[in-house]
């Protein structure tokens, strides 16, 4: 199990590198810098200033360690986009909204998939299977700026009960966290209706009912707590995906959070913001990825961990 | 066991049976999947849909990029059946061009996809070693990257345009089939039938393309067939935060995200390309899901 554990962290510290390796030479690969004078022409000494200021100056290994050494002492520089502040307070800034929306979607999504997948594992082949399953294959497809646009066409423009957009009340979070939770409330759903039909057929179900248990503690003692295992592993990587938020659904929207910036950074050429979201985004990945594969091993002893079941 | 020795039988050269039990796999595949009311309707808008792409030019009533500036944001009528857009273009006409943009996305990206992820993931999978490990790692650093960021960041390198947008998704897309090959591969390698051929001293080669690929060959189908959606949506995603297509080619992502603004007003530049997006990822999504049920009816999905 340590051995298992140390194994991951271990691959896991090398993915963190590799991603930071990738985006640092990617973003140094795209033509042009986050000071190029296209609107203001700067003379050459006040621009070979400006470069010496932030370090662009030095060899990009040189400006790798050292940006990572920094990090490493949660120091993630200053934005070029707002200059008044550092990294660490932008995303202090906006990071609330979006994590805000996200643990809204992330309860409404997991508790309205597992109601619905248990339902229609119950009431296999039923008309609330055939609506689950349709809607899932809806949800799963159908991109969340599709669905966005029409709730905001139903409930916005047409019935009138709901603002377009805006983060100012605790109204404003009832269409993005529907338009958002669709998604990964699908994906619970599905897989919770698979492997709740997969519980359903076992052995030793076929034993709780042969020696006389309701329905009810079939389904809630024997079936629901083999069925969630899976889930475990299937979801967690799902959560920090919406933590650090969705662009499309903050654009339209208009919420204030961490999701634009994920776009303004990188086409402006904000290096020290880029890097920061890579890292947190990457962190986030590891960690959450980390934690799930331990829990479904404490919950669910017959897995053994070896090498060759983490791909 | 008794399916793995029925299948060495059907294909090995040694069997007169050959062709017919072969072609009965397939036939049965293909009952399933006209049973299928759900994969079928999905099949025929499919394939509804690649025909307007095709005879776009023969189908749309105006050129997509006529403009016409006093016609601007009318509502749908009997001149403009879908109403015009920002500057006076038929919105019909840029719906059904928009189809061909979305289309030749989603098939060319998995054309890029495959041709990368199938010979690495098999070279990965057969090999093993060194380059199976530079494989795997690769695939790990691409995993944890997000899909929609990498293409973001090669858009930023490249420019917007068509074939960079289909550059750019085909960099993330090749990974779950690279991924899928390989376990492909490990698994039937493994396999009684293939330790059977194997026995009566067939060449590796002959193993392979005989036994294995055919026998890996049904979740790859599906995996293509899933894979036209995804990249459909990625294409509409990146043209929504306006960096995919350029004007004046219309791309229902596009659309969207321009209409985003107007919504309140101006509804019907938001629901028709919402519409045509979430028609097209369905009906390819439905069909892959049918193929999945008609290929594998063990999977019970």
């Amino acid at each position: 199990m340590t051995r298992y554990i140390i194994g991951r962290l271990a691959s896991l510290v090398f993915v963190f590198f590799a991603v930071s390796i990738v985006t640092f030479l990617l973003m140094h690969a795209v033509p042009g810098g986050p000071f190029d004078e296209t609107k203001m022409p700067l003379p050459p000494e006040a621009k070979a200033n400006i470069l010496h200021k932030y370090g662009l100056d030095r060899p990009l290994w040189e400006q790798y360690t050292r940006y990572m050494w920094r990090a490493f002492h949660f120091d993630f520089g200053i934005s070029y986009q707002s200059p008044t502040e550092s990294v660490t307070d932008l995303i202090r800034r906006v990071w609330p909204p979006t994590i805000q929306l996200g643990a809204a979607t992330i309860t409404l999504a997991y508790a309205m998939g597992l109601i619905f997948g248990i339902l229609a594992a119950i009431r296999q082949n039923s008309w609330l299977d055939y609506t689950v399953t349709f809607l899932a294959t809806l949800g799963i497809t159908v991109p969340n700026f599709v669905i966005a646009t029409w709730l905001v066409l139903l409930f916005a423009v047409r019935l009138r009960w709901l603002p377009t957009g805006g983060w100012e009340e605790p109204k404003n979070v009832i269409m993005p966290m529907l338009a958002y939770a669709l998604g990964p409330m699908a994906m619970v759903a599905r897989y919770t209706r698979v492997s709740m039909l997969e519980a359903l057929r076992a052995d030793y179900v076929r034993t709780a009912r042969a020696k006389g248990l309701t329905e009810k503690a079939v389904i809630f003692r024997h079936v629901l707590k083999n069925a969630l295992i899976p889930l475990i592993t299937v979801m967690g990587p799902e959560i920090p995906n919406l933590l650090t938020g969705s662009i499309f659904i903050e654009s339209i929207f208009r919420i204030p959070g961490l999701g634009s910036f994920f776009v303004t950074s990188i086409w402006k050429r904000d290096y020290p913001l880029i890097m920061a979201l890579m890292l947190l985004v990457a962190g986030l990945w590891g960690f959450t990825y980390l934690l799930s594969d331990i829990l479904y091993t404490i919950i669910d002893p017959r897995v053994r961990l070896t090498e060759k079941q983490s791909l | 066991m008794t399916t793995d020795i029925s299948e060495t039988l059907a294909s090995s050269p040694a069997t007169p049976f050959t062709k017919q039990r072969q072609r009965t796999l397939w036939q049965d595949a293909m009952r399933r999947f006209s049973r299928n009311k759900l994969a079928m309707g999905g099949l025929i808008v499919a394939l509804l849909l690649i025909l307007t792409a095709i005879f776009a030019d023969i189908l749309a009533p105006y050129p997509y990029d006529k403009a016409v500036l006093s016609e601007a944001r009318q509502f749908p009528s009997a001149k403009h059946w879908l109403g015009t857009d920002a500057i006076g273009r038929d919105l019909l006409s840029r719906i059904i061009y928009g189809a061909r943009t979305s289309l030749l996305v989603g098939f060319l990206v998995q054309a890029v996809a495959f041709s990368i992820g199938i010979p690495l993931g098999s070279i990965a999978g057969l090999r093993g070693g060194k380059f199976d490990f530079v494989v795997l790692r690769a695939v790990e650093i691409m995993t944890a990257f997000p899909s929609l960021l990498f293409a973001l960041f090669i858009m930023s390198v490249l420019g917007t345009g068509l074939f960079n947008v289909i550059l750019a998704i085909s960099v993330t897309s090749w990974v779950p089939v690279c991924r899928l090959t390989r376990a492909q591969l490990l698994t039937l390698r493994e396999k009684e039938f293939v330790a059977a051929a194997r026995a009566v001293g067939a060449r590796e080669m002959h193993i392979l393309v005989r036994h294995i690929l055919p026998n890996a060959l049904p979740p790859l189908i599906i995996m293509l067939t899933l894979g036209i959606p995804t990249a459909i949506f990625a294409e509409a995603g990146l043209s929504f935060l306006g960096v995919g297509i350029n004007d004046p080619l219309p791309s229902w992502g596009k659309m969207v995200g321009s209409s985003a603004a107007y919504l309140r007003v101006y509804w019907h530049l938001g629901l028709f390309p919402t519409f045509m997006i979430a028609i097209t990822t369905l009906s390819f999504t439905f069909v892959g899901d049918g193929l999945r049920d008609a290929l594998d009816p063990t999977l019970n999905m």
